[in-house]
């Protein structure tokens, strides 16, 4: 079982050495990764799930346990540790879901029998992420956005099942972004969140900072922005209240806020 | 001398992949030509020779399937490599109908696939890949990682002896473990034999249709005033 993988520093756009040489990352903890779009987090999170060894345009490279991998992990899917989740929100493949699924669970299990299992259980791990159901008949190509991220994400902690989950913009699509957090941290692997969303930093052990192609600070959450995540997850839910709200044609008046300007109230007498 | 026959569908990243698998060559002390098999247009020996001044040039197959004018032309075309110092041909070959397989044996093959192509194009392309060495999955970048497994699991099982290789042609990620597979391919033999047999060839009047005149008919055919010539796609 891999313990640890560690991320040596390349170089930025501008060819300078990468600020924070080495990031290692032990099983069981939540990362995010921030910076302004541009900044190079895709990159980042790309790099780790190409095993990148000093071939790729930022130069760095990845220990997983601290040795190189080895070359069966790109050869042998079922073998891969890793599962990434881009910010793709369409499918190119035109199959029905179910046998796209089948399919994959054949590659990424040794048990043939559990295979039907497998797709069921990821199936109803999407439908937990999303309010559109998904349907092990509906093609691929017809899955809407949320539909799509919610089945990709189902889809890598069922099926793929591996040790280390990169989460690229988990909060962009149409799916219940608490729920995706709750249901994740329910199985121990290292996830790696790239997120612009300051409730998911918050919920993170610790938080990579990018600028310009480079990661340039390692901030671990400390003990005063763990008290201050209570806070942001209440904006958080009166916002994503309103959103509800607009997406489904009501009007917005002060009593949708009145409760949170309430706690916040309480809060600065406390 | 060295041979790797590159073969694909048309803009699948055949191209990409040869320009960054020429790089690697030149970097591990090879000199490499390069030979592109085109129907009717093409400017790829242009850009080699020109981003690495290395022999370049261009066959156009005109009335022939591009595969069949590799056969009959890439005898000179060693001959050509070698009398310009050359010690690997990169032959680069347009695929149409894909029935057909260009490469031989004592020869590398290529195959480049797009992983943005259907999940049937394995099931679809027959010889092209089933005959290759190595199966090249380009534009790795556009699809989800959960697509690019199955892609993979769908070519294998069409083709189980192939290798499969994942690329970004953009980056030249991937890349190496392709040139290690043209240094480790010897030198081709005397005699170069095609690996797979061609299909049947007919032309529209063998088949059956019996109507009269040139304009009834398709593939290589000619007029009272006219040469050989060629309608079709």
């Amino acid at each position: 079982m891999i313990q640890q993988i560690t991320i040596l520093g390349g170089h930025g756009k501008d060819s300078t050495p990468e600020p924070v040489a080495r990031i290692d990352l032990s099983m069981g903890q939540v990362i995010s990764i921030v910076g302004p779009t541009g900044s190079g987090k895709t990159t980042f999170i790309n790099d780790i799930e190409l095993f990148a060894n000093g071939d790729t345009p930022t130069g760095r490279r990845i220990l997983i346990d601290g040795k190189t991998p080895p070359a069966q992990y790109r050869e042998d899917p079922s073998l891969n540790p890793i599962a990434l989740i881009t910010q793709h929100t369409n499918f190119l493949s035109d199959l029905p879901v179910g046998e796209f699924l089948r399919t994959h669970a054949g590659i990424r299990t040794n048990d043939g029998g559990m295979v039907s299992s497998l797709m069921e259980k990821t199936l109803d791990f999407a439908n937990q992420l999303t309010g559109e159901p998904v349907i092990a008949s509906i093609r691929m190509t017809e899955l809407s956005g949320g539909q799509t991220r919610a089945l990709l994400i189902a889809d890598a902690t069922i099926i793929c099942n591996t040790p280390i989950v990169l989460l690229d913009e988990v909060e962009n699509a149409g799916i219940h972004r608490t729920r995706a957090l709750e249901l994740l941290r329910q199985y121990k692997k290292i996830f790696v969140f790239v997120t612009h969303d300051p409730r998911i930093a918050l919920l993170s052990d610790a938080r990579i900072v990018m600028q310009n192609g480079c990661v340039t600070q390692f901030i671990e959450t400390d003990a005063a922005e763990r008290l201050f995540a209570g806070a942001v997850t209440r904006i958080d839910d009166t916002l994503t209240k309103l959103r509800e709200r607009i997406r489904m044609g009501g009007r917005m008046t002060m009593e949708d806020v009145r409760e949170h300007a309430a706690f916040t109230a309480m809060e600065a007498k406390a | 001398m060295k041979l790797a026959i590159c073969a694909g569908p048309a803009t699948t990243g055949k191209t990409s992949v040869l320009r960054h698998l020429t790089r690697r060559l030149i970097n591990n002390g090879l000199h490499p030509a390069f030979l592109k098999i085109d129907v009717q247009f093409a400017d790829e020996d242009e850009v080699f020779a020109r981003e690495f001044e290395i022999p370049a040039r261009k066959i156009y197959s005109g009335e022939l399937c591009p595969d069949h004018c590799s056969v009959l032309i890439l005898g000179d075309a060693l001959q050509w490599a070698q009398k310009a110092d050359a010690d690997v041909l990169l032959v680069e070959t347009a695929g149409l109908c894909l029935r057909c397989a260009p490469y031989v044996d004592g020869g590398l093959g290529l195959m480049v696939m797009e992983a943005t192509s259907g999940m049937n194009l394995p099931r679809k392309v027959g010889p092209m890949l089933s005959l290759a060495d190595i199966a090249v999955v380009t534009k790795i970048d556009l699809v989800s990682q959960a697509e690019r497994e199955v892609f993979r699991a769908r070519i294998i099982e069409a083709a189980p002896g192939v290798r499969v290789r994942e690329v970004n042609a953009l980056y030249g990620i991937g890349m190496d473990p392709l040139v290690d597979h043209i240094l480790n391919t010897p030198d081709i033999p005397e005699q170069l034999v095609l690996r797979g047999n061609p299909p049947v060839g007919t032309c529209t009047i063998c088949v059956g249709k019996k109507e009269i005149g040139w304009q009834s008919h398709f593939g290589v055919v000619r007029a009272l005033n006219n040469q050989n010539f060629y309608r079709g796609e």
